[in-house]
């Protein structure tokens, strides 16, 4: 089966007079239509760089300098075909037509991805009529339609809210409604819910799980929470400066992880076995330099688990494969003759 | 309790802020940040405040620090065990010569420190204004509160911008720290970290607070790590209090509906446990017009005819476990061990 994403080798750079920063350095995965992939990671990881990529709206200098994104196209003769988004111009009109059409994309802080000069309802009308050939007042139709899919109460009156009068879930809401509007085929989750607080973030996460259940679309959730990641995915990618520690099913990530930087993450959170008052683990150190190029593993210096063994060091980056689905990059688990 | 115990004590403390409109800006309508608000800190002793933002948990931290003065209500503050202040009607000058004993550590370490000030200015400057100490015990204590938080002597002459998010955390925190404080209050102090940063600095102010015994006022709405750190806890919802206990059995045996929603709503990394969840309906009540009766009702699964009615009291259920619910005593509520939650 033709997976809905296919992301090979993706390498995203940033060239500054400083020196090359590799945000996106190596990481390949791919999402079915229908399921969740989880990408998590802490500040500086690289994880929204990735989302960005895959829309072509990585911020200059970003440049996109080897890999390929390979979108699942219809080319209407039930044949699938595959589109490299890699190699599109990001300015011109496939790219236009791509965006909010094949994929949608939402942030954390709706209120900075609505106008809030128009109303919602005219927005999402808009995207609506930009990419299907309809008419305004079956535009009108299914966006009242999907407000009330994500939930809003007296959709056809809140179609001629300002986004201002609407609360933060709310808002959050109708910017899934604005992406979702056009029935995309991906839809990249930023953050959703890390302005929201918890009762509002468990609606709109059981919200995004229900309209995946409808509308079939592969979603890739970008988030730092390990809680609200190991909910929504169905597989789990862990970054960490700009590459891949850990791929696998959400269960067993969080039942067997194997890469010690993501064994550290999860310690690091105080859990109901957690005695209170007591030594929370931390990771020692800070995230290498930007601008160094390491060529093994990046996690070096901080890990508790290699003790500073130098095929660590010097191993050059791999993804191995440890079980069905579960792909771990760490020389301690990896390398054979690991001593 | 005894008297003497008793490091800060707010009583039916309230918080109202006028809306004004029109071109004489008369007064509209009262946004009820904060509305009776009641309980203790003794000295030592952590006590977390949670609640979803909007719910006055803030305020209540700013009204302590003598920031915003509350409509109705006092603050009695003891910081040496004698004289008691209340810092709801102080004057400015009695409330400066108490703010030694009360600091504040805020959520955003990037906006909390002045860009232009070094490290050694910025811990500096409380001691000189509160002429603690000068010349060469100035910079002995600034060393040594330094070396409290888990900085280098060598960072002092560097400026903000050159540390990262947990560094200049832990510079706020020697900043309050530098006047021997009594209390310290900490508005979500960990929510702009990194969660492996995040547990370096809750494990920094665990072991502050075990070698010079300050107390804690923990805001947050991170119920894990509240519970983490706390030895009681006052859960607020559209400003009252609706729970009030002991941490242990706040989470395992809740006594008030909102309390086991919120526990279940918080992300477990246990995937098998998902399903579990109690959604509430709709959102959090509009403090400008709170609903009759119980604010929580309208999105509350066990409300009956009076919680739209009558306003629940905040009783003492079981010794020590104070809660806001009509049908404290006969609803059986979940707690966190039952619904196997991650916090």
């Amino acid at each position: 089966m033709v997976p809905a994403l296919d992301v090979r080798d993706l390498r995203v750079h940033f060239l500054l007079d400083e020196g090359t920063v590799r945000a996106v350095d190596g990481v390949s995965f791919s999402v079915e239509p229908g399921k969740t992939l989880g990408i998590v990671g802490e500040s500086g990881s690289g994880k929204s760089v990735i989302g960005q990529s895959i829309l072509r709206i990585v911020p200059s200098p970003g440049k996109i300098v080897r890999g390929e994104i390979l979108l699942r196209m219809e080319n209407g003769q039930g044949e699938p075909t595959q589109l490299d988004m890699a190699q599109i111009e990001s300015h011109g009109r496939l790219a236009r037509s791509i965006r909010g059409k094949e994929i949608a994309m939402i942030f954390q802080e709706p209120m900075n991805s609505f106008s809030p000069v128009h109303t919602v309802g005219s927005q999402i009308v808009e995207a609506l009529r930009l990419h299907a050939d309809v008419s305004p007042q079956e535009a009108r139709n299914r966006t009242v339609e999907m407000l009330k899919k994500v939930g809003i109460p007296q959709p056809e009156h809140r179609i001629g809210a300002y986004p201002h009068e609407l609360s933060g879930g709310m808002r959050q809401r109708a910017m899934i409604a604005m992406a979702l509007v056009c029935n995309p085929r991906i839809l990249i989750a930023d953050e959703p819910t890390t302005a929201l607080d918890v009762t509002i973030q468990a609606q709109i996460i059981d919200l995004l799980k229900k309209l995946q259940e409808e509308f079939g679309m592969a979603i890739l959730f970008i988030s730092h929470n390990l809680g609200v990641i190991s909910e929504i995915s169905h597989e789990v990618l862990v970054v960490y400066f700009g590459r891949v520690m850990e791929h696998a099913p959400v269960d067993v990530l969080f039942r067997e992880a194997l890469h010690p930087y993501t064994k550290a993450l999860l310690r690091s959170v105080p859990g109901i076995d957690t005695p209170v008052r007591s030594h929370l683990a931390t990771i020692e150190g800070t995230l290498p330099d930007p601008y160094a190029n390491i060529p093994g593993c990046p996690f070096f210096g901080r890990c508790m688990e290699c003790e500073g063994r130098t095929v660590c060091r010097d191993d050059p980056y791999s993804l191995t494969k440890v079980g069905p689905r579960h792909f771990v990059a760490c020389p301690r688990i990896c390398v054979a003759d690991f001593a | 309790m005894s008297e003497t115990e008793v490091l800060l004590e707010l009583t039916d403390v309230k918080k109202h802020f006028p809306i004004r409109k029109g071109v004489f800006k008369k007064v509209v309508a009262h946004v009820k940040a904060v509305d009776g608000v009641n309980f203790t800190i003794r000295p030592g002793e952590t006590v977390g405040l949670v609640g979803e933002s909007g719910c006055g948990k803030s305020t209540v931290g700013r009204m302590i620090m003598g920031a915003y003065r509350p409509t109705a209500g006092h603050i009695w503050f003891k910081p040496d065990g004698k004289q008691r202040t209340d810092i709801a009607s102080a004057e400015p000058s009695e409330i400066r010569a108490l703010r030694p004993y009360v600091q504040m550590v805020f959520q955003d370490p990037f906006a909390s420190l002045n860009p232009r000030m070094t490290i050694r200015e910025i811990l500096a400057e409380p001691l000189v204004v509160n002429k603690v100490v000068r010349g060469r015990a100035l910079e002995d204590r600034i060393r040594e509160l330094v070396e409290l938080v888990g900085l280098k002597i060598q960072h002092l002459g560097r400026y903000p911008h050159a540390f990262s998010g947990g560094q200049r955390q832990r510079i706020s925190i020697a900043r309050a720290l530098a006047l021997y404080p009594r209390l310290l209050v900490a508005d979500e102090p960990t929510s702009a970290l990194d969660v492996s940063v995040q547990a370096q600095i809750v494990n920094l102010a665990l072991e502050i607070q075990d070698r010079i015994g300050l107390a804690y006022l923990f805001i947050s709405h991170d119920l894990g790590l509240v519970r983490h750190f706390s030895k009681r806890i006052v859960l607020m919802y559209v400003g009252k209090i609706v729970e009030y206990a002991p941490a242990e059995p706040l989470f395992n045996r809740p006594l008030h509906p909102y309390t086991e929603a919120l526990m279940s709503n918080v992300p477990t990394t246990r995937p098998e446990l998902v399903g579990r969840r109690i959604i509430l309906k709709g959102e959090p009540a509009d403090p400008i017009n709170p609903p009759a009766g119980c604010p929580f009702h309208p999105r509350c699964n066990y409300a009956q005819e009076i919680c739209s009615t009558v306003v629940p009291e905040l009783r003492e259920i079981e010794p020590g476990h104070l809660s806001a619910c009509h049908f404290a005593e006969s609803l059986n509520l979940t707690g966190c061990d039952a619904l196997g939650c991650a916090i």
